[in-house]
């Protein structure tokens, strides 16, 4: 299939880092409490960030490189047609 | 439930996401290949989160959260003794009939080996046993959500009854699941099990570094517990001497055998996901690269239920009941059961209070997640039950279509009918689930019963395909009687036997009572070992006085008639029987620390 599914697993959990780490940064450090005193949606807000740009560098590589594979298979299928 | 904005943003982000993948796939689904079989394309890391997360229901979540609650660590044979070795055994010798007679379901294998009326069995059968999972999943997801009070705030905020939020939660994950299988077909499906893979990990693994962090660790666990919940194998000598009720025999046999090859090797939901591999090579490693992070899982969805009742016991967060006064009584983060008429504790034969084990993960969830992480939280927990039945309706419609629709209504259409049909038996597929899932409100003991009767279908059923696989002899009628007497074998036992405890009726006995199991799983593990043995021994003996099958009839369906399969170009480390050995050698291992 066309769609690469690391670009919307990637895209998908860069929001949702961005997100949390966000509202990690800006909520009341008083909700903490339940997590024991540890900023939870800071830190792993950016674990899901980071996860999520390894995962849409590694779809859109694929997806270069396939694009890539295909020109030259274009190519060459050209250059072929042209010696008949 | 104490949700803000940034909770609902998040499963908004989600829900939009699932979608997307639907729209965006919608431009390949060209031919009922496409649409069924995933074109036969997908990448072999992409199969094996699928075929994991195909299996991978919020009652998977919920249950095994709960099992670790109540039995403790020896939850994890239904994952170390109960899948891997299954897993590892269906991608070394199985999947090269399944993916290389090109058969386009397991249903279709049955016809190609041995006949017309096995196929229809397993496909009629196993048709309606999916509509009725997927309304299950429905039904428990609607509870979830009624319990956690998930929908009150909108609800309220819109003037409507609370009770409007189980019609809520089914309307719109039937339409959501509708939407993206309708237009992605196979691959969406797939695509989103991968999604809900990578949303479970990233929703549950804070959660229990949080509560290890709290409990202090496995010591904390240890310390806190007594010494059968932290053990896997010991006390396995008796069913009397360990919490699961059942003895190493029972437990090997019924589950690690039985019921687990029964179910990894030869049930369309997840073998279909190995089906729409790029390669012979690929599909082979769909269930060896799935037992990797299977293996893991434990520490994910049981270890927070061990978690829950080494706390100290507080008042639970969240209970089913209906007066939260009562609700103090906790086993850790275990509420006690209520009983809605009367507003008490539900007590056992001796007295004591039954624990509400089912709400582990939920109030771990609330106890641990403040607003924002509880979004996704409860995100993970939302795609898992979507993923059940959009696992299940994918599997529905594919053999509807080709193993009831084409082999017994519309033998000679276009491919293009077929995908419309397709299409079509995705939205009766849905409608049934939601009928399903309103019946189970109404009539609990209908779905008890149902399940029961699904669970002696497919007792026998890895008799019948180990047989047809490895031995050319077996024929189509051996088949077809040994299924139908595996079936029978499991009723009878059932009705002849009761878990302790129990009064006759649905749960055994219907027949007399001649044996009184400790527990009801030891019952269902022995009802599971009965079917497969009486399949076993009538396919063999009717095999023996029926007419065989000519041997280059069944060359790609049976073992001794097959060339091997070549992985000669394949890179070392990713032959099957490499990862094969690999994951047998790190569960033997988990088994052995776990001990």
């Amino acid at each position: 299939m066309g769609l690469d599914i690391r670009l919307p697993i990637g895209l998908l959990f860069s929001v949702i880092g961005l997100l949390l780490a966000g509202f990690g940064v800006f909520s009341d450090k008083g909700i903490y409490v339940r997590s024991l005193g540890f900023n939870v949606n800071m830190a792993w807000g950016g674990v899901l960030l980071v996860f999520g740009i390894i995962m849409v560098i590694l779809g859109n590589r694929r997806s270069a490189l396939r694009t890539h594979a295909q020109h030259s298979s274009d190519g060459a299928g050209h250059s072929a047609s042209g010696r008949r | 439930m104490g949700l803000t904005s940034i909770d609902w943003i998040i499963m908004g982000v989600y829900s939009l996401f699932v979608l997307g993948i639907g729209v965006a796939l919608k431009r390949y689904m060209k031919t009922s290949a496409d649409f069924f079989l995933a074109g036969r394309s997908i990448p072999a890391w992409v199969c094996g989160l699928a075929f994991i997360s195909a299996n991978l229901g919020a009652q998977e979540v919920i249950g095994m959260g709960a099992s670790g609650a109540k039995y403790g660590i020896a939850t994890s044979h239904f994952y170390w003794i109960g899948a891997i070795p299954a897993m590892a055994f269906v991608g070394i010798f199985m999947m090269p009939f399944y993916y290389g007679s090109r058969a386009r379901s397991v249903p279709e294998y049955l016809r190609l080996r041995f006949d017309e009326k096995t196929r229809g069995l397993n496909a009629i059968s196993f048709a309606t046993m999916t509509v009725f999972s997927s309304g299950i999943s429905m039904y428990a997801m609607a509870k979830l959500i009624q319990t956690l009070h998930v929908l009150d705030a909108p609800l309220k905020g819109l003037g409507l009854p609370l009770s409007a939020s189980f019609h809520f939660s089914v309307v719109i994950s039937a339409i959501i699941v509708l939407a993206y299988v309708i237009l992605g077909g196979l691959v969406s499906a797939i695509y989103n099990e991968v999604l809900q893979f990578f949303l479970i990990v990233a929703g549950f693994l804070p959660l229990v570094l949080l509560g290890l962090k709290d409990v202090g660790g496995w010591s904390g666990i240890k310390a806190q517990l007594p010494t059968a919940c932290t053990h896997s194998w010991q006390g396995m000598g008796s069913a009397h001497t360990n919490p699961l009720g059942v003895e190493w025999f029972g437990l090997v046999m019924g589950l690690g055998f039985v019921l687990s090859f029964g179910y990894w090797c030869t049930d369309f939901l997840v073998v279909q996901r190995a089906m729409a591999a790029e390669s012979m090579s690929a599909a082979r490693r769909t269930p060896l690269i799935a037992a990797l992070p299977k293996m893991v899982f434990p520490f994910l969805v049981i270890l927070p239920g061990l978690i829950a009742v080494a706390l100290p016991a507080q008042r639970a967060s969240v209970s089913s009941g209906v007066k939260s006064e009562v609700v103090a009584g906790s086993r850790g983060l275990i509420p006690p059961k209520i009983d809605n008429s009367s507003g008490l504790p539900v007590l056992d034969a001796n007295g004591n209070p039954v624990f509400d084990y089912d709400l582990a993960i939920p109030n771990m969830l609330v106890h641990y997640f403040p607003t924002g992480i509880l979004g996704l939280g409860l995100t993970a927990l939302l795609a898992s039950f979507m993923s059940g039945m959009a696992g299940n309706v994918t599997a529905f419609n594919t053999v509807w279509t080709y193993d009831i629709y084409q082999a017994y209504l519309h033998k000679d259409a276009s491919d293009q009918h077929y995908l419309w049909m397709g299409r079509m038996a995705t939205v009766f597929g849905i409608v049934l689930s939601v009928a399903a899932a309103y019946a189970a409100t109404r009539f609990n003991n209908i779905m008890d019963f149902l399940q029961l009767v699904f669970a002696f279908v497919n007792a026998p059923l890895f008799a019948t395909f180990l047989l047809g696989m490895f031995w050319k002899r077996t024929t189509g009628h051996a088949a077809f009687g040994g299924l139908l007497s595996g079936t029978a074998a499991a009723a009878i036992h059932q009705g002849l036997t009761l878990p302790a405890g129990a009064v006759p009726g649905i749960k055994g006995g219907w027949l007399g009572t001649v044996h009184v199991y400790p527990s009801e799983m030891a019952q269902n593990f022995w009802t599971a070992i009965w079917a497969w043995s009486v399949c076993f021994l009538v396919t063999i003996l009717v095999s023996f006085i029926t007419k065989p099958r000519k041997e280059d009839e069944l060359v790609g369906l049976v073992y001794s008639l097959t060339d091997r399969v070549s992985e000669g170009d394949v890179t070392w480390y990713k032959r099957p029987e490499v990862l094969g050995g690999v994951v047998l050698g790190l569960a033997l291992l988990l088994n052995v620390i776990f001990w």
